[in-house]
């Protein structure tokens, strides 16, 4: 049993990541995630691991790629400018099928935009954000608590598939702290990393050349992205993850992820408790997404209101799980309370909209 | 007759190594790149630290001679070879022999960052750039390295100083950098050349079993597809004007770093 801790977000992703064995953290300082690469500057030392502060997040991408290909579980954390700027290495990590893990902690975009939380790489995260068409697993904690947990998952998902696992995260959830349990979470047996690059006298003279250089040499490419994409179909079918919340009876369902998702619950038992049939339909997985839910929800008549502090992401993904079944309405960061970059999508806010539609 | 020649004592005078696979080499007649590839693996194999190497092989025609060999390697994407090898090094606990073989254009353009923080770091690694003052893969498009009056596809009209930019010394430019342990230049235009080549190699895979710092070798290579001249003209040419661009020797070589 791990202690009982009262931490931030960014200290729950720290955990999550020592409880996952992870000992190799390559990162570049951007706002509002500093405190994930702090703490691994201070900790990974003291633990025999490797931190190295980067010059850039594409050198830090890079770093991950080559500690992955040794089969170590190696991670980096960035904000949204810095996830722009990773694309072209994610893009071969994923081409490379190599394990490992980013942590998004999205602010405002587009471009530099703000320094604080938003919801605006929804999209880039979950369509494979760089060249070439390829997927990441996508996970979306909405709890400190999850911060930890999702780490542990993520690691695991990412050896289970040799896949890239984001953890799609907002400024908000990093920044608030919460109490949480710090428990090792067990995890079925991995298959081993015998394609890990060590030197071929340490592996009993044979050599692995297939991470990269395969598709050239020899030419097989249209066979690697069959067997990628083959590797994505099972993931849609084995690996979907998402929580309901009063969405039983409900005639009215929310879908939100991240911080929002927390505002969202607050507004179904604000609703509940005005007697109103609203729930909510929480994505932990944003890829591969809950669409099968939304649709069965649709098919029992439920109306979807979507809330993410974007202009609208996550929604496109709601309209393909729901077709043309049910009426989905959207409330989005137009309906932040305040002006500047710090407003949010309030409760409030949401039932009134809630009230509206229901 | 048979019987006498059965009863001669058979000894070993040369057996291709182990670490290749006799793939035919996929360069261009008379390409540097595959001396360069030679020079590596000879001196791997010869230091006995070829069975505890991984290769990082850049974006060009520079590396493709690593494909017809048996050692550990990863294929990156175009520059960031030094942060790979930075990363593997990290991955192993340091316990690996980590290299990069890189293109002029993948090291000194699009990579340039990647190696002058690489430099900064001191990370204990070996980068092997081949300059062949031009973008070979790409079809002979102007590189940093490029000579002035040189005649690209991007400067028809031969680089222009004031226009195009000044040739890029690489080794030079990173000697004075407090972690580099080894920075030279060698040739492979001409067999003594070779030999040289092979030593500063050599060396700066030493610094790194040595745990000083970064080791750095430039190695001019021809290209004469995309100089337009036959392989006999190109060996003239990297003697006539490349060296005088680019003098070939040692710039750093220190066996600790304060």
């Amino acid at each position: 049993m791990g202690e009982k801790l009262f931490i931030h977000g960014y200290e729950a992703v720290g955990r999550g990541a020592l409880n996952a064995g992870c000992l190799h953290f390559f990162g570049y300082p951007i706002t509002p995630q500093n405190e994930i690469t702090e703490f691994f500057a201070r900790e990974l030392p003291q633990r025999g691991g490797r931190f190295v502060q980067t010059e850039s997040e594409l050198s830090s991408a890079s770093m991950v790629f080559g500690a992955a290909t040794t089969g170590v579980r190696a991670m980096t954390s960035t904000a949204s400018p810095g996830w722009g700027l990773m694309q072209e290495i994610l893009s071969h990590i994923s081409f490379c099928e190599l394990p490992c893990v980013v942590v998004n902690v999205q602010r405002g975009g587009p471009g530099q935009g703000t320094t604080r939380h938003a919801q605006t790489d929804y999209l880039s995260a979950t369509r494979g954000g760089g060249q070439g068409g390829y997927k990441s697993i996508v996970l979306a904690p909405s709890s400190v608590q999850e911060c930890h947990d999702l780490m542990q998952l993520g690691f695991y998902l990412a050896d289970k598939h040799r896949i890239l696992t984001v953890i799609l995260a907002d400024g908000i959830l990093i920044q608030i702290a919460e109490s949480i349990n710090t428990d090792v979470l067990k995890f079925d047996p991995l298959p081993p990393k015998d394609w890990a690059l060590k030197g071929i006298g340490n592996k009993g003279g044979r050599f692995d050349w297939h991470h990269s250089t395969r598709g050239l040499i020899p030419p097989v490419y249209k066979t690697i992205i069959e067997q990628i994409h083959a590797k994505y179909n099972k993931i849609i079918e084995t690996e979907v993850r998402f929580k309901s919340y009063q969405a039983d009876d409900a005639e009215l369902i929310l879908v939100a992820y991240g911080y929002v998702a927390r505002c969202a619950e607050e507004a179904v038992n604000m609703a509940r408790s005005q007697g109103l049939k609203v729930g909510l339909i929480r994505p932990i997985t944003l890829w591969p997404f809950p669409y099968n839910i939304l649709k069965e929800k649709a098919t029992q008549g439920a109306k979807f209101l979507v809330v993410e502090d974007s202009m609208g992401q996550m929604v496109e993904d709601v309209m393909l799980g729901v077709e043309d079944k049910s009426l989905i309405s959207f409330l989005g960061m137009s309906s932040r309370h305040d002006i500047g970059e710090l407003g949010m999508i309030f409760p409030e806010t949401i039932l009134e909209e809630v009230k509206k539609i229901i | 007759m048979n019987n006498n020649l059965n009863a001669v004592k058979k000894e070993l005078i040369y057996a291709p190594s182990q670490y290749r696979l006799g793939a035919q080499s996929p360069a261009c007649p008379g390409c540097g790149s595959p001396l360069a590839c030679n020079i590596i693996m000879d001196s791997l194999e010869e230091m006995g630290i070829i069975e505890n190497s991984i290769v990082v092989i850049g974006v060009g025609c520079t590396g493709m001679g690593f494909f017809g060999t048996k050692v550990d390697m990863t294929f990156c994407a175009h520059g960031p070879a030094p942060s790979v090898a930075a990363g593997i090094k990290q991955g192993n606990y340091d316990k690996s022999i980590v290299f990069t073989i890189q293109g002029d254009g993948d090291c000194a353009a699009i990579g340039a960052g990647y190696l002058v923080n690489s430099a900064v770091r001191g990370d204990k690694i070996t980068i092997i750039m081949c300059n062949n003052t031009t973008y070979g893969t790409t079809g002979g498009q102007m590189a940093p390295t490029s000579l002035i009056g040189q005649k690209t596809t991007t400067t028809p009209e031969g680089r222009i100083g004031a226009k195009h930019g000044y040739p890029l010394h690489v080794p030079e430019m990173i000697a004075p950098m407090k972690g580099v342990a080894y920075s030279a230049r060698g040739s492979v235009h001409n067999f003594a050349s070779y030999q040289r080549t092979k030593k500063y190699v050599k060396k700066a895979f030493q610094k790194q079993i040595d745990g000083v710092g970064l080791g750095f070798v430039e190695i001019l290579t021809a290209c004469p597809v995309n100089w337009h001249m036959t392989p006999v003209e190109a060996m003239k040419w990297i003697e006539d004007e490349m060296i005088l661009e680019y003098p070939l020797g040692e710039f750093k070589n220190v066996d600790s770093i304060e």
